[in-house]
């Protein structure tokens, strides 16, 4: 989680990490998004593929880690 | 029937199919819904519903192909392959007709300019097919479905003809909004009953989507049409009045529109997606694309954006840049070009015409430009985000917005550009005297009128801004003033709605896309 968080202050030092509404609240947009999926796909070394871009997943810290852990077991 | 503003669909057609379906069983209401979508498509397209029935068939077909190769396939990365290739041609099949119908005509026509400058003797004629009602909207829907299915987000559907409605339901198809798959399929099915609340909200809803139809948009209408006909006769000042007022007509229109497509299907229990979030409050282009047609803004954003932008080619180019120039800089030379084939698809999906390709590329460069900006209007702290600022970055925006509106109602590139030189130097005050209006059948008191109401818009808009929810604090309110609320907008459009001698409706502008 540590991680997640590091990247995403990274890539926008204003971000307040505790936000659940990432996407919804037009915390990121989509230039954001493409720099933190290849921040995430290099820090982790696995692939995101365009159909994981979703709110759901990028809403949150907790969400990111939980796309994290199932991309890493479904690979 | 050629529109939702109708005496005929108003009062027979719509009235004739809530009844029907609130007698018919709740499993067998579907078959109202469908009777109704498809008579409504034939009695404006006549055979060619035959295309939105294709469709529907063909779908329901490569969703099962796509699913029998993930049971029979073993191999992940075999199946995963193979359903790409029935993807491609799913896209190709649909993406195919909506050419073959709407672009055919603009491709062979520039070909036949290139032959003739070239000096040779053919010319191709196109074969006239026509344009089947909302084929633009539909074949969307109709794509997102295919990749969703292949993407394993949602499940192929087995009933042809809950596909079938879910192309071509009535209140939605002449003008969007483009829904998923998900978002409405089932409700459609389920055949919710229709309660006092589902159809006093729907109606209401209406109603307001027919006030600001009737009484704003129409009543600009013959001042719109004779100056962009006539553009030659008018000075540059009137040129800029009927660039303004056409770019409050078409939101008038397109959102009163959505208001009774969205308040129609609110009656039968089906929540179509928003299209508008008061895109007039945008502090940006990219902001206002994020608040006008949103169904299609994010559409473009997760079928073109991402997958161009994701795809490995442009991963490398973001690797490549951000060691270069840094977090920001990295992710936008990838972003560019996936938001070049998107206002390129945007333009061209609005229609076959090189105005519209412009007023893509016209909004490309503005995001573009926002985009490069962004960096450096952080570190100075020139974002415009409060009091002042906000409000010139509002009228910034939506300046901006009119001249490409300017371009897109013009007809054609070169009439658009004579236009826009005009207004730039030719502007004088001369315009506003009130005979020259009165010329455009447009006298004060329809000036009045027009403003007036556009004053309530925005109160309306400030409120929605606010979150505050106008139809369940007015269902709160005491009977006899609610009541008088609702006979008061209805006599409202009696009154001063613009229909009979002397004017003309305007054309549903998003049907012929």
């Amino acid at each position: 989680m540590e991680t997640i968080i590091e990247i995403l202050k990274e890539i926008q030092p204003d971000l307040d990490c505790t936000r659940t509404d990432f996407i919804d609240g037009h915390l990121l947009d989509s230039l954001a998004i493409l720099s933190l999926v290849a921040e995430l796909e290099d820090a982790f070394d696995l692939m995101i593929p365009a159909v994981e871009i979703t709110a759901e997943n990028f809403n949150s810290v907790q969400s990111l880690l939980e796309m994290i852990e199932r991309l890493r077991e479904e690979e | 029937m050629v529109s939702y503003f109708t005496v005929m669909f108003a009062f027979i057609f719509l009235p004739v199919t809530i009844l029907l379906y609130q007698l018919f069983p709740a499993r067998k209401r579907w078959i109202v819904l469908l009777g109704a979508s498809l008579l409504f498509f034939w009695s404006i397209s006549g055979v060619l519903v035959i295309f939105v029935i294709a469709s529907g068939f063909m779908l329901h077909y490569f969703g099962l192909w796509m699913e029998n190769i993930e049971y029979e396939e073993s191999s992940r990365k075999q199946a995963r392959q193979k359903k790409k290739k029935v993807l491609l041609l799913a896209i190709c099949v649909h993406i195919g007709m909506l050419l073959v119908c709407k672009y055919l005509g603009f491709f062979t026509g520039n070909i036949n300019h290139l032959l003739s400058w070239m000096h040779l003797p053919f010319t191709l004629t196109p074969p006239a097919i026509g344009l089947p009602i909302g084929i633009s909207f539909y074949t969307l829907q109709a794509v997102s479905y295919c990749v969703d299915v292949y993407r394993q987000k949602i499940r192929a559907d087995h009933h042809p003809l809950r596909l079938l409605l879910f192309l071509c339901f009535f209140p939605a198809i002449m003008e969007g909004p483009i829904s998923r798959y998900e978002q409405i399929a089932f409700s459609l099915w389920e055949g919710n009953a229709i309660t006092y609340e589902r159809l006093t909200f729907g109606v209401q809803r209406m109603a307001w989507g027919v006030f600001k139809k009737l009484v704003i948009a129409d009543r600009l209408n013959p001042m719109v049409n004779e100056v962009f006909t006539h553009s030659q006769q008018y000075s540059g000042g009137m040129v800029a009045i009927a660039m303004i007022a056409y770019t409050v007509q078409l939101y008038m229109d397109f959102s009163g529109t959505m208001d009774v497509v969205i308040g129609t299907a609110e009656i039968f229990g089906v929540s179509l997606p928003e299209n508008f979030r008061q895109p007039f409050f945008s502090k940006s282009i990219a902001e206002f694309w994020q608040r006008w047609h949103i169904t299609l803004g994010t559409w473009f954003k997760d079928y073109v954006f991402y997958p161009v932008s994701m795809s490995s080619f442009a991963k490398k180019i973001t690797r490549k840049v951000k060691k270069r120039l840094g977090y920001y800089y990295g992710p936008l030379v990838a972003g560019s070009l996936a938001l070049f084939a998107v206002w390129i698809c945007n333009g061209l999906w609005h229609g076959a015409g090189w105005h519209f390709i412009f007023f893509g590329m016209y909004h490309f460069f503005f995001i573009l430009m926002g985009n490069m900006m962004l960096p450096l209007l952080r570190k100075y702290h020139l974002q415009w985000n409060h009091g002042f600022w906000r409000i010139l970055a509002m009228i910034r925006t939506s300046i901006l917005v009119c001249i490409g509106e300017l371009f897109f109602r013009a007809d054609g590139l070169r009439i658009g550009f004579s236009m826009f030189y005009k207004m730039v130097t030719d502007f004088h005050f001369e315009s506003f005297s009130t005979s020259l209006w009165t010329q455009l059948h447009l006298d004060i008191q329809d000036l009045i009128l027009v403003l007036v109401s556009l004053v309530l818009v925005f109160v309306i808009s400030v409120f929605k801004e606010k979150k505050i929810h106008i139809r369940q604090k007015v269902a709160v309110f005491p009977i006899v003033l609610r009541w008088s609320l609702y006979y008061g907008l209805l006599f409202a459009v009696i009154v001063f709605g613009a229909y009979g001698t002397g004017y003309v409706p305007v054309d549903p502008m998003y049907a012929s896309y």
